[in-house]
């Protein structure tokens, strides 16, 4: 019984806990499920046999390594600090995603559950996590909100392409919030026989943990390929947050070094009122949110906000709690780019690199464009490309008025 | 903390407070007491009851978009302990509400209120450190849920650290209506037993006279949730108390027999 509501010693933190963030607010019927995934995934960690099974797929399946990619033309014209990309748009399925599925996939196939949930924002988990259910045969439900199954119909028909059964969730703002509370409900009422497959570095521990240890191997490339490449480590790491689980991969290993900087995204949407945006910590508060004390935007009732982002991956009221804990201690800064920023730095990347960032990413291009200029040219930024923009086409047709065929 | 089971079983009416004003939930609960009930449970309006089904989902949200307030709560639950000083009272919500209004402010303005004791459904017992010394100091009733997937040593903890009653689920699930009772409630409520001598409330998709009648065979009290938000749902705001207290009147005849 140790752990409290907000521990009154964030020097000597509970399992589960960041500083004072993290913990388990979950309903009773969820703890035996959350113990006996926390024993099973310890066991998994040092289990030999399984870290090289996780590795082949990640190798052969996934495509791991990622390139670390030198910008040459972008740095070029931005005159600054020297651009790299850490191509995580370049794995199977298109974001770094792949890699928490295919860990928690072997961690349920481990556990005799045959049955996988998941939920999903901007569809990205989704399509891994149909993905490895397909490849290691397991049945599969995704919850998505109606708002993100229009806005990202090309990710709704790729899961069901692969055997999902994806389920609309119609409650709330038809969000990714929505979807982890129908994804929630749904292992409440089938827990005896259901893996969640959660598909941030968010909720009841130990899914913040986990979800970072099986996207750590981002920044143990990233450092190893740099100082091939440098010789040396980054001025700084730039990557976008919406749960968190790209940027705490990208990050983790270069918490220890404490010259580079750590920069986190946030989505600034529309403007900066309560509603039109997702900075959990510029317009956000210390609270419980799906199983997790973190950082939330919420009115002063205690209601969850509704949140707005172009990139319906970053569209989420929260955020992981050890993005909170890097955020107190001033290890980590963050920082926003809105809507028309990201949708901007979309088109410049596309047309200086040939490469078409994912919304979500581009949100972290769109810090790289803002401050590359005003560095020195020895300066190393390393910008986590966390997804492929293939998906967005919609939007971007839309938003930025490119014509079709048909038009 | 004076929640006293009347008959066996004795009967917990679930309302969420607002729903569909505060003014009709105040004359809900006092007539869901006059006919009967033991003990009212007040749900916070929560934007995010992921415990919830779709009814108390429902309800919820019009609650929220009401604006409902805890402050609105609370004073809604200082109404009903004026208008009927015995009846039970316990204030039943999710954690983010509670800590938003200040943990120390809420228990002592719960206190005030007159309410014995509160349930916050996403607080486990291993988080609430803080909470239970709160609620020890204003000498309130914690109320634990327990459920069939809780092992024997986490029912331990729960009955240790409950006052009042304990809350047994009656199966794995959210709230809402079931067809019959789940063969997991009487195997949780013995094994709860053998850690406590609090009565033991069963509750979730308890709906009608026969889960009443199944519940009693076994356990101490019948929390009736979402059935009777429901009924409230589909009733016009002045009809919906003469319609909860037939309803629990109905349950009172049919269940709590004079002889069986």
């Amino acid at each position: 019984m140790a752990s409290v509501i907000i521990p009154s010693n964030p020097s000597q933190p509970t399992a589960g806990r960041f500083g004072v963030y993290g913990g388990r607010y979950v309903p009773e019927t969820l703890m035996a499920a959350l113990s006996e995934l926390e024993q099973e995934y310890e066991r998994a960690k040092a289990d030999a046999t399984f870290q090289a099974e996780l590795d082949d797929l990640l190798h052969n399946f996934a495509g791991r390594p990622t390139a670390l990619y030198y910008a040459k033309r972008l740095t070029e014209q931005l005159g600054g600090a020297k651009i790299y990309l850490k191509r995580e748009d370049l794995l199977h399925t298109g974001a770094h995603k792949i890699n928490n599925s295919l860990g928690q996939g072997l961690l349920a196939k481990r556990m005799g559950k045959q049955r996988i949930i998941a939920e999903t924002g901007a569809g990205q988990h989704g399509v891994a996590t149909a993905t490895v259910c397909a490849l290691l045969g397991l049945d599969c439900v995704v919850y998505m909100g109606e708002e993100d199954m229009r806005r990202q119909e090309l990710n709704v028909l790729r899961m069901r392409l692969l055997g999902a059964e994806v389920r609309g969730v119609s409650s709330g703002s038809k969000t990714l919030k929505d979807a982890i509370n129908e994804a929630m409900r749904d292992w409440v009422t089938n827990v005896r026989t259901t893996y969640y497959v959660l598909g941030s570095a968010l909720g009841a521990h130990p899914y913040p943990t986990m979800v970072r240890d099986f996207h750590r191997v981002i920044s143990r490339e990233m450092k190893a390929q740099l100082l091939e490449k440098e010789g040396r480590l980054p001025t700084a790491i730039i990557a976008c947050v919406g749960g968190g689980s790209n940027a705490i991969g990208a990050f983790y290993e270069f918490i220890p070094d404490k010259n580079v900087r750590l920069i986190g995204v946030e989505a600034g949407g529309r403007s900066g009122e309560l509603g039109e945006h997702a900075m959990r910590f510029q317009g956000g508060s210390p609270g419980v949110l799906q199983g997790t004390f973190s950082y939330v935007l919420q009115d002063e009732q205690g209601q969850i906000a509704s949140t707005h982002s172009v990139s319906a991956g970053l569209d989420y009221a929260s955020i992981g709690p050890e993005h909170a804990m890097l955020h107190d201690t001033g290890r980590a800064e963050y920082t926003s780019a809105d809507d028309q920023a990201a949708l901007d730095a979309v088109v410049r990347l596309s047309r200086t690199e040939g490469i078409l960032p994912a919304l979500e990413s581009a949100h972290a291009v769109a810090e790289a464009i803002r401050i590359a200029p005003s560095m020195q040219k020895h300066e190393i930024l390393v910008v986590n490309l966390s997804g492929r923009g293939d998906k967005d086409m919609g939007i971007l047709a839309r938003e930025l008025k490119i014509q079709g065929s048909n038009a | 903390m004076a929640i006293h089971f009347k008959t066996k079983p004795g009967l917990v009416v679930y309302l969420t407070a607002g729903d569909p004003s505060i003014a009709a939930t105040r004359d809900i609960a006092i007539a869901a007491i006059d006919a009967g009930a033991d003990g009212i449970e007040l749900g916070i309006p929560f934007s995010d009851p992921l415990a919830d089904g779709p009814v108390i989902q429902r309800a919820m949200d019009r609650a929220v978009h009401h604006g409902v307030s805890l402050a609105n709560v609370l004073a809604l639950a200082a109404e009903i302990r004026d208008a009927r000083p015995d009846a039970g009272i316990i204030l039943f919500g999710y954690i983010n509400p509670i800590l938003r209004f200040g943990l120390s402010k809420f228990v002592d303005a719960a206190a005030a209120a007159g309410a014995d004791g509160v349930l916050v459904t996403d607080l486990i017992v291993e988080e609430a450190a803080e909470y239970l010394a709160e609620m020890k100091r204003a000498n309130l009733a914690p109320v634990f849920l327990a459920a069939p997937t809780s092992p024997d040593a986490r029912l331990k903890a729960i009955a240790e650290n409950s006052r009042g009653f304990i809350y047994a689920i009656s199966r794995v699930g959210i709230t809402g209506a079931q067809q019959s009772m789940s063969s997991d409630a009487a195997s949780l409520v013995a094994r709860i037993r053998q850690f406590t001598k609090l009565p033991v409330a069963v509750g979730f998709g308890i709906s009608n006279a026969e889960h009443v009648r199944a519940v009693g065979e076994f356990a101490d009290a019948a929390v009736i949730g979402s059935a009777i938000v429901e009924l409230i749902e589909h009733s016009t705001p002045d009809a919906a108390a003469g319609g909860v207290a037939r309803f629990i009147q109905g349950l009172r005849r049919t269940v709590v027999a004079p002889t069986r």
